[in-house]
């Protein structure tokens, strides 16, 4: 199994008056077809560390390599395409943008990564909608959607360039309990059949206790073993 | 580039409403600067038309500019001469025929040569001094301003011959004169004349109105007792801008002073700059308030889209597409209110043609508003409202592009 994401003394202080520390001296590495929870109190920086990892924030110190490349030295660019081929992202609410139909949400990553044709972009946009059971809403706007519609549209979207690794930031935060099993079981669905590396922040034990790992943060340190 | 353009296109038709509001307020914008433009122009323009109309463009007199000079003084460097006694010179410019022959052959446009003389004009006991312009009907027709301007006869009649005589109608009133009255002319020589009124103008110059009188050259000539003399050339040119290089050149190969319109109203046309550094603050003004309107509605629709921002960054855009993307966007707001814009300055330029004033002063003179029809008009206030409108997408949009995503997405509901 071989090392996606690896963190070595991985660090993020706020730089305010009084500085704070978001997350502090991380070590950790992730590997392929791995279910990972991030765990912890709020305000543990749960959410700050899936940031980092995800390209979105820059750590103040430390180092993180994704599929062995040091995103250190990249500059803004080379960030954003790491983030365009490697990650997808999930987060607590679905972040459609409210003008673009399901499928052109989900096309526009693609189009930006801009490797396959318009018409193979159209198709698998249908495709992975239709495959999280959204065969028939592929051109709703997000808001003639449900919520769970919405969160499954979103999962599509970070599956759209096929990436590795999915980072989730609270998938199920503001679904009721039947749309977060469902999308809960479509994440783990990615890892056990798509063999996607899946690394999502909860704070739902009992989810996190049905995932593969478990990280717990405690005030920006991992707590424990992993 | 082609997605930030269709993404760029799909938010603007998706807020449709917004959309539509920051088009009208660049189009708004666009179109009074143009109207204002049309008439601050407009009004000069027509100023200056009716100075250029009224002058000759070009007027040769036999005056020079300078003292003659003494032989001395081209010998020696540094000369004093006292006592000297002017030359008595002939008056009149010196072979007339020959100058006009030359002026003539090269001078893009209408030449008269008159005779300027003052005399005392008399009728049933009264007295007004008057300039009695001697000309020639067939060439005065393409100089002179009051051709067009007669209130009973008219300037044909000189033509028939003898001695006939126009004159300003306030003169005519002053003196008592009616039209077929026979006025007597004395001139400064002594010589006196008499001549039949066959015609009254009124140009609303009241110098003229009051002090002009005009007769064939020849009688002039005669009253002046100066046979085959004329001192003054008028000329018309065909592009009147052409006339101070025209003058120069008559001056310099010629001697007589020779004045381009322009000179002769450098006080009004240096009004004319002051007024101009007016209009062009008076519109740079509504520029400046439409650009801040513009720039106010472009930046907050780029500002609510703060969010999509951190989105699409998440999904892989650079902070460059970004940038792109906003700026596209004004300026595309930009065009669409730009080319509102043309459309609504040039119906409210139309709407202002048709607007007709009546004039106070005369009671049945209409006038209608000056306005300047100019392409540059156009093109200023639409560069104006792009430039804000690019301003207004790109300065937002840079700010929201490197804006930590995870701030937004964290506080965002």
């Amino acid at each position: 199994m071989s090392t996606l994401i690896e963190t070595k003394s991985l660090t993020r202080v706020l730089a305010e008056t009084v500085p704070v520390t978001l997350v502090q001296d991380i070590t950790l590495s992730i590997g392929e077809r791995e279910f990972v929870a991030i765990t912890g109190p709020s305000g543990s920086g749960k959410s700050s560390l899936l940031y980092l990892l995800g390209l979105l924030d820059r750590p103040t110190a430390g180092i993180l390599k994704i599929a062995s490349r040091d995103t250190g030295p990249m500059d803004e660019e080379e960030r954003a395409r790491v983030r365009l081929s490697m990650i997808g992202f999930v987060f607590q609410f679905h972040f459609l943008l409210p003008e673009f139909t399901a499928r052109e949400n989900v096309a526009l990553p693609m189009r930006k990564h801009g490797v396959l044709s318009r018409a193979q972009i159209h198709d698998r946009a249908g495709d992975l909608l239709g495959s999280l059971g959204l065969r028939d809403h592929l051109d709703k706007r997000p808001d003639q959607l449900s919520g769970g519609q919405r969160q499954r549209t979103a999962v599509a979207r970070a599956l759209a360039n096929d990436p590795p690794i999915i980072f989730a930031d609270e998938p199920t935060g503001s679904l009721d309990s039947e749309n977060s099993e469902q999308v809960f079981s479509i994440l783990q669905a990615l890892v056990h059949e798509r063999g996607k590396t899946v690394v999502a922040v909860t704070h739902d034990l009992d989810m996190a206790a049905r995932m593969d790992r478990r990280i717990n943060l405690i005030d920006g340190r991992i707590d424990g073993g992993t | 580039m082609r997605l930030i353009l269709e993404i760029a296109l799909t938010h603007i038709v998706g807020r449709g409403r917004q959309t539509i509001v920051a088009i009208l307020g660049v189009a708004v914008g666009v179109g009074f600067s143009i109207a204002m433009a049309a008439l601050m122009q407009g009004g000069q323009d027509n100023f200056v038309e009716q100075l250029v109309n009224t002058m000759p463009h070009v007027q040769i007199t036999d005056e020079q500019r300078h003292a003659r000079r003494q032989p001395a003084e081209t010998v020696f460097d540094a000369v004093a001469i006292f006592g000297l006694r002017p030359r008595d010179d002939r008056r009149g410019i010196i072979n007339p025929t020959a100058v006009l022959s030359w002026l003539r052959g090269w001078v893009p446009g209408r030449i008269a040569p008159n005779l300027k003389t003052q005399a005392v004009i008399r009728y049933s006991g009264r007295d007004v001094g008057a300039s009695v312009i001697g000309v020639e009907p067939d060439t005065e027709r393409g100089v002179s301003p009051i051709v067009d301007d007669f209130t009973e006869g008219s300037f044909g009649a000189l033509d028939a011959g003898g001695n006939n005589i126009i004159v300003g109608d306030v003169m005519a009133r002053r003196l008592g004169a009616n039209l077929g009255n026979t006025l007597t002319a004395v001139s400064s020589e002594g010589l006196t004349r008499n001549f039949k009124i066959v015609g009254l103008f009124h140009t609303g110059t009241t110098a003229r109105d009051e002090g002009e009188a005009y007769v064939l050259l020849k009688n002039a000539q005669i009253l002046s007792a100066r046979p085959n003399a004329i001192n003054d050339i008028r000329i018309k040119l065909l592009d009147p801008n052409a006339a101070p290089p025209i003058a120069r050149r008559i001056e310099a190969e010629f001697g007589y002073k020779a004045v381009a319109w322009q000179e002769a109203n450098e006080s009004l046309l240096e009004a004319l700059v002051i007024r101009n550094v007016i209009m062009y603050t008076v519109v740079a003004a509504i520029m400046l308030v439409a650009g801040f309107g513009i720039f106010n509605i472009i930046s907050t629709i780029t500002h609510e889209k703060a969010r999509d921002i951190a989105i699409m960054k998440s999904l892989g855009f650079a902070e460059g597409d970004m940038r792109r993307l906003f700026l596209l966007e004004g300026v595309s707001i930009g065009f669409a209110g730009s080319a509102l814009g043309w459309l609504l300055g040039f119906a409210m330029v139309y709407a202002l043609s048709l607007v007709r004033f009546e004039l106070a002063a005369t009671g049945q003179e209409m006038t209608k508003l000056p306005l300047a029809w100019s392409l540059l008009h156009y093109i200023i206030a639409a560069a104006f409202a792009l430039g804000s409108a690019a301003v207004a997408g790109y300065l937002p949009a840079r700010r929201a592009a490197r804006l930590n995503p995870v701030d937004i997405v964290r506080g965002a509901t």
